[in-house]
């Protein structure tokens, strides 16, 4: 997923920083396709609560997560900050809820530090790393992971 | 890599095999020409030539006489019979059998054939048996062309030559890998000479000494020039195998007007000593040595040579080709990959949803005069449905293929139950959707072999009953009101409605007090776990029903119906929609959701009288319709949107039929609208959901559920209670 970046020379990297569940986040501005304000979405039956339902993206259908509620941070809240960042990876587009967007960021490769060691595998699995800023700690979103997480029926 | 080329090869057998049965059945109906019994020795021999490079050695045995007794016809050694023909028929069948044991890598069923090979072989006698052998070989050529593909009209030449002659110059270097991939440059030059007039120039300037030869490289080099009216798009498609493989130039001289440049050559026998042709770039250096003496330059002599003679007699060859190769030329199409048409189709679907967003905005807005834009709009409109309805063409093919296979299936069928049948095909040039006919090969398949077993009669019984010993099936495809109607009826004896009735209620799929309609009973065929046969025949009874047959046709969004008439025979109806991209449903409401039904599972609406409704059970509640009780579904429940007892009134039901639950009602809070609605896949992004079968987008741009009313019925509220707790704990887990 970073590959690509990599062979274009410079190791810098950007990242579009955002807050989910009063945590921040971040995912790699290559894998976001566009950020939209949140409209009301079709709910889907039989699907986890994260799971909000699908939006119409100029004729595609996509679904629509609720990042916080995927990170067991509890539901996010209605407000007019909230956004919709919509990501694609591995040919499969989704809509991330997310509380509110900040900034772009760019750091250099070595800035990312690995995840510290917490226990809770899933949460391992779903951040590629923290990065520090002015104090605070931004965890990059693996993206695939949360893809993954999602073949629509739970086993 | 070598896959694909091997795909392709059975790609093309199976036009070849198409172009086969069509010529025999030209022959069938008395029509004897050469070009018709050429184009099906031709089938049967490029059939045998591919095989061969593949090393199918059954399948190049089997083409091979085929082809050698379709010659002696050619030859008018042979007279054409009805014997003979059936002969052939059943060649051809045997030639698909093994054309597709080798493509799918299966045995042949029954004895592989060896029957109709020896009866092939019996008219061969002492017609020499010529010796023939292939070596297969090894590809590692990339195929662009890998993938499904479809084959397009273009309506006529991609690039019409403007009919005046032009002289091409040709420098063709071939590269080592050209030979070693079997291209021989002689044909080349062969295929180019019967495009106009060739000369043939070899360049010998980097021939090596004798002892420094490598037999492997590839030394040679010619220029070619060529007086042709073709375009030069025509010259490319002479090299388009070789693309890749040699050093190749085109380039337009000038018009030619005069011909002697052309004839100056022909009558020069130099040709057949390169080294003497006066070059424009003189043979250099190593060629001092002696020519004679190297092989290339020997072997090289004669292929230089060739072409010039074969030009000398043209026009001869081409007056007596003339007949046979001008009259069909094939239509021009172009190979397109099926997922460029498909984005295509997709994007064609936002334009119309887009559309009817559009429309539905400017409605919104009220505006006091809008004549003239709803004028605009109309035509914005019609020109959306126009391009919808082009792009959709694309993905048509004629059913011709499909109803072309059924003949061989009645052939078989009758063949293995010792009945006389023969089929009759109507409307098959009706065009359907390229899946859809996929789809349909298995039931029709199962619903002829259906009629040969058990509508028609024994040759005996259909005598006595004063019917022609051969019985008749006849498949038919029309257009009808945006609908494909495909049809299968036999002359036979019709249902045996009686017996029917009595199997029924037997296996205990009726009570046994039921009084049926005729329909009811017609019907009945279709329950899963019928089959009328007494006994289990080597065609029925291989664990397929009607009821197959059946859910493949609802599975494609159409409907079937018999008719039947005892003594006269029984027709199967079959009614599709054009597309698989768009369909008719309901759009309603349940638990505050817009959702669309598919029509074409909804047998009626019900606006119930409160006092129809019963309950029955601690949840259940049906509703008398029509003396009996149908169990209601309500939906949102059923999709897990809301619990407890909805407030939403009484509401509307729409009743189905189900596999599993036979007629139910559905539960839904208001019917809106009946509207075409464009199919969207969810799984592409997320994945299935149960009772969801597809997405579509409404006119104001929001998303509705399309539902799948036999998935609904399945899911009870109660296993919903258990799935959602089954999620709970997931979740719980990955805290």
């Amino acid at each position: 997923m970073l590959d690509t970046v990599e062979e274009t020379t410079s190791s810098l990297f950007e990242f579009i920083t955002f807050s989910a569940g009063g945590q921040n986040f971040c995912l790699e501005i290559t894998q976001i396709r566009e950020i939209r304000r949140w409209t009301p979405v079709t709910a889907l039956p039989h699907t986890p609560n994260d799971v909000l339902g699908v939006m119409n993206l100029r004729g595609a259908v996509i679904p629509i997560f609720d990042l916080a509620a995927k990170f067991n941070l509890g539901s996010t809240q209605d407000s007019e900050r909230n956004v919709v960042i919509v990501a694609s990876a591995s040919g499969t587009t989704i809509g991330l809820l997310v509380e509110s967007v900040s900034e772009i960021l760019s750091v250099e490769t070595s800035a990312i530090q690995e995840t510290p060691d917490i226990k809770s595998e899933a949460t391992r699995q779903s951040i590629l790393g923290v990065i520090s800023v002015e104090e605070a700690m931004v965890r990059v979103v693996n993206l695939e992971a949360v893809l993954e997480k999602d073949p629509g029926t739970p086993a | 890599m070598s896959n694909s080329i091997r795909d392709t090869f059975f790609e093309e057998c199976e036009e070849l095999l198409e172009a086969l049965v069509e010529g025999l059945s030209q022959m069938e109906d008395d029509d004897h020409s050469s070009d018709v019994v050429n184009a099906v020795f031709r089938a049967a021999h490029s059939i045998k030539g591919g095989a061969g490079a593949f090393g199918l050695d059954e399948l190049v045995h089997f083409a091979h006489t085929f082809e050698t007794v379709l010659d002696m016809v050619r030859d008018q050694k042979l007279a054409v019979d009805d014997t003979l023909i059936q002969i052939f028929h059943r060649a051809g069948d045997q030639l698909a059998n093994l054309v597709e044991s080798a493509r799918d890598d299966t045995p042949l069923e029954g004895d592989g054939g060896a029957a109709i090979l020896k009866e092939l072989e019996a008219y061969l006698g002492d017609e020499e048996e010529e010796e023939f052998s292939f070596d297969a070989l090894s590809f590692d050529v990339d195929n662009p062309n890998a993938g499904p593909t479809i084959e397009l009209d273009l309506g006529g030449d991609i690039a019409p030559s403007d009919g005046q002659a032009h002289k091409f110059s040709i420098s063709f270097a071939p590269k080592p890998s050209l030979f070693s991939n079997g291209h021989e440059p002689l044909l080349l030059f062969d295929a180019l000479n019967e495009l106009g007039d060739l000369t043939c120039e070899a360049d010998l300037g980097n021939l090596p000494e004798f002892d420094s030869f490598d037999p492997n490289s590839a030394v040679m080099s010619w220029k070619l020039e060529l007086i042709t009216s073709e375009s030069e798009t025509t010259l490319h498609d002479v090299f388009e195998f070789v693309e890749g493989l040699c050093e190749l130039e085109i380039s337009v001289e000038e018009v030619a007007a005069t011909a002697p440049l052309a004839e100056a050559p022909l009558d020069n026998p130099a040709a057949s000593a390169p080294a003497e042709t006066p070059s424009e770039q003189p043979a250099q250096a190593p060629i001092t040595g002696s020519p004679d003496a190297t092989p290339t330059a020997a072997s090289e002599s004669s292929k230089s040579s060739a072409p010039a003679k074969a030009a000398a007699a043209k026009p001869a060859a081409k007056q007596a080709s003339g007949g046979s190769s001008e009259p069909k030329g094939p239509k021009a199409t172009l190979r397109v990959d099926l997922d460029r048409v498909d984005r295509l189709i997709n994007t064609v679907g936002e334009l119309i949803i887009n559309q009817a967003m559009i429309s539905q905005r400017i409605e919104e807005l009220d505006l006091p005069t809008v004549a003239h834009l709803t004028n605009e709009l109309e035509s914005y409109k019609l020109l959306a449905r126009d391009i919808q309805e082009g792009v959709m063409a694309i993905r048509a093919q004629p059913v011709k293929p499909l109803f072309q296979r059924m003949s061989r299936i009645v052939r078989e069928a009758s063949d293995a139950t010792n009945k006389k049948a023969k089929m009759v095909t109507v409307g098959d040039s009706t065009e359907v959707d390229k899946t859809v006919i996929e789809r349909l090969a298995d039931p029709l398949t199962h619903m002829v072999r259906n009629s040969v077993d058990h509508g028609i009669e024994t040759p005996e019984r259909r005598a006595e009953l004063g019917k022609e010993p051969q019985g008749t099936i006849r498949l038919s495809a029309s257009h009808r009101s945006g609908s494909v109607f495909i049809e299968i009826s036999d002359d036979g004896a019709g249902l045996n409605r009686e017996k029917i009735l009595e199997k029924a209620k037997e296996k205990g799929l009726v009570p046994e007090e039921a009084d049926l309609s005729e329909q009811e009973i017609d019907n009945l065929l279709f329950l899963p776990g019928f089959s009328t046969a007494s006994t289990v025949s080597n065609l029925s009874g291989r664990g397929v029903g009607m009821d197959v047959v059946k859910n493949a046709v609802v599975a494609l969004g159409g409907r079937i119906s018999i008719t039947s008439v005892p003594g006269q025979g029984t027709t199967f109806a079959i009614v599709l929609p054009l597309t698989l991209a768009v369909m008719d449903g309901f759009v309603i409401s349940a638990a505050d959701q817009t959702m669309v039904i598919p029509i074409s599972t909804i047998l009626e609406t019900i606006r119930p009288n409160p006092k129809d409704i019963q309950a029955i059970g601690t949840n259940g509640k049906v509703i008398s319709v029509r003396g009996s009780y149908v169990p209601i579904v309500d939906v949102s429940k059923n999709l897990g949107f809301s619990q407890g007892e909805s407030d939403n009134g009484i509401g509307v039901l729409l009743l189905v039929a189900t596999e599993r639950q036979g007629l139910t009602a559905l539960r839904v809070d208001a019917i809106h609208d009946q509207r075409q609605v464009v199919i969207k896949s969810l799984e592409s992004n997320y994945g299935a959901i149960k009772g969801v079968s597809a997405a579509t987008i409404l006119g104001d741009g929001k998303i509705a559920l399309i539902l799948d009313p036999e998935e609904i019925v399945n899911l009870s509220p109660s296993q919903n209670k258990s799935e959602i707790l089954k999620e709970l704990q997931m979740d719980n887990r990955h805290a």
